[in-house]
């Protein structure tokens, strides 16, 4: 299945990004890299149409953890600051994935809609 | 509830798991496949109280979903030809049912919806018996299952026991579906169950089940004895009138003592083989110190400490320290307990409970004024109805 992966910027997370070294932000910088060239084979770069909001699950990342949660992220004073494209075998797989992601701690997963083709006559 | 209905739910109980688990495998279609069992279950509480119960009801009911499914799933050639291999097991299948228990208590799903599915699927429930049990309107109850089956479908909510580094998450997430079941159950009993279908039942039900496919989960264990050691003081919770009684002034003669030494070698075994318990084996051996001491006097208080001490280590939150609270009268006094409640006051201020054990403190250090306060205060609060008439009598007898 297809997933975007959106990555949302927390008011905490934007503050500990700001208060840090430029060395340290570069650190960041590399571990985003590193995870996007660990999962390369799940990246696709293809354009199409979400499902709706219903169909989306929102984590948190949390020491080590993930907490999954029902629905799509609750806009308030956080922002979606990136995306990409995914192509796991399900949910589950796409939970993996974004366990070990190195920046902000919110992601919504949302699937992207199956394009239906035109039955060949 | 009569002892007939009582056979016909655990009949249920111990089949329609087993049909669903085969038919999502057989259909790879979640939503269809608990649709048949559903409506295979419906007939059979329809039909098995004027017929009796079949002497194979897996293979009644087999039949009637795979003739429905023929029926209704006409039009997708694959299923049909899917369902036409759909047969009754000789001998029962591989327990599939803990993919079906994990499926249903997928994180991605909402709390409310786990439970509904866990309860309809995995035990056999119908929406209106679900319903019944949560006081919900039924359609509440249908548009959740709704959305929960649309979820899975769409956002792809794989049917499969977790990878091993997922398990300890995931089994959390089970656990914690069973333990609302349980409490919703516990809480909402009365001695009367005839109104609704006992939520106990079902959460024990499953856990029982758990413990069997995982033998070697320590917390399932601990659950296990918890929900075992209070359901083995039930006879003694309430009066012939249907008044809840207190654990302090309960009948211990009246409590099933086999039943509380089962659920404390279970937790023995389990503590035997993991050095640190996790928070449903210090539950169940709270409850364990309590179904051991022949009276309320006799009450282990300093080791009930320890225990709530390390259960908060663990899961540090107010309705934790406020059960801990009743723990430190005991044994450092009445003023220490009140110092501690004091401090709970900003989370737990809207906690009918909380208002319930300050009365009880303010009592015992001699504040009879500011106790009643409390009583009322919690009798404002509290919406179930065991627990109002036994606050109503304190009221009028203090």
């Amino acid at each position: 299945m297809k997933y975007v992966l959106m990555f949302v910027d927390t008011e905490e997370y934007e503050k500990e990004i700001a208060a840090m070294s430029p060395p340290e932000v570069a650190e960041v910088h590399r571990r985003v890299r590193q995870w996007f060239a660990d999962h390369a084979d799940k990246i696709r770069a293809t354009t199409g149409k979400l499902q709706g909001a219903r169909a989306a699950t929102t984590v948190r990342l949390d020491g080590g953890r993930i907490f999954a949660t029902d629905g799509p992220f609750m806009e308030g004073k956080e922002v979606i600051s990136g995306f990409t494209e995914i192509e796991v075998e399900d949910l589950d797989e796409a939970l993996r994935m974004v366990r070990t992601w190195p920046a902000c701690p919110l992601i919504e997963i949302r699937p992207v809609e199956v394009e239906i083709r035109p039955m060949e006559p | 509830m009569t002892k007939a209905s009582d056979e016909l739910a655990s009949v249920v109980r111990d089949h329609a798991g087993r049909l669903a688990a085969s038919l999502v495998s057989l259909l790879g279609d979640f939503s269809a496949a608990e649709d048949l069992v559903q409506d295979a279950v419906e007939a059979a509480l329809r039909r098995w109280p004027e017929e009796g119960i079949p002497e194979r009801p897996d293979a009644w009911l087999f039949t009637v979903a795979r003739r429905r499914g023929l029926d209704v799933l006409r039009r997708q050639a694959n299923y049909r030809a899917k369902l036409t291999q759909l047969e009754t097991p000789e001998q029962p299948p591989p327990d599939d049912r803990l993919r079906l228990i994990f499926t249903c208590c997928h994180p991605a799903l909402a709390r409310e919806a786990q439970i509904a599915l866990t309860l309809r699927v995995v035990c056999g429930l119908t929406t209106a018996q679900i319903a019944a049990a949560f006081l919900v309107p039924e359609a509440t109850v249908a548009r959740r299952i709704t959305r929960a089956k649309r979820k899975i479908a769409d956002a792809g909510i794989p049917y499969r026991i977790p990878q091993d580094d997922e398990l300890p998450e995931r089994l959390d997430e089970v656990l914690t579906v069973i333990y609302l079941l349980f409490n919703e159950g516990y809480l909402s009993s009365t001695a009367d169950r005839a109104h609704s279908r006992d939520l106990v039942d079902d959460a024990e039900w499953l856990t029982a089940l758990l413990a069997g496919l995982l033998p070697n989960e320590p917390e399932v264990a601990g659950l296990l004895a918890l929900i075992r050691l209070h359901r083995a003081r039930t006879t003694a919770r309430f009066t012939a009138k249907g008044d809840l009684i207190l654990l302090q002034d309960q009948d211990r003669a009246r409590w099933d003592h086999t039943a509380i030494a089962e659920a404390i070698t279970t937790l023995t075994r389990a503590a035997r083989r993991h050095r640190s318990p996790g928070p449903y084996q210090l539950q169940a051996a709270i409850a364990a110190c309590h179904c051991e001491a022949p009276t309320w006097a006799d009450t282990d208080w300093q080791q009930i400490l320890v225990l709530y001490d390390m259960l908060l280590h663990l899961q540090p939150n107010p309705v934790t320290r406020l059960h801990r609270t009743v723990a430190v009268r005991y044994v450092d006094g009445v003023h220490a307990a009140l110092t501690e409640l004091d401090a709970l006051e900003p989370d737990l201020q809207h906690y009918p409970l909380f208002h319930a054990t300050r009365a009880e403190l303010l009592r015992a250090a001699d504040h009879p004024a500011e106790a009643r306060a409390a009583d009322q205060r919690a009798l404002i609060l509290t919406t179930n109805p065991a627990q109002q008439s036994l606050l109503h009598d304190r009221l009028t007898t203090y």
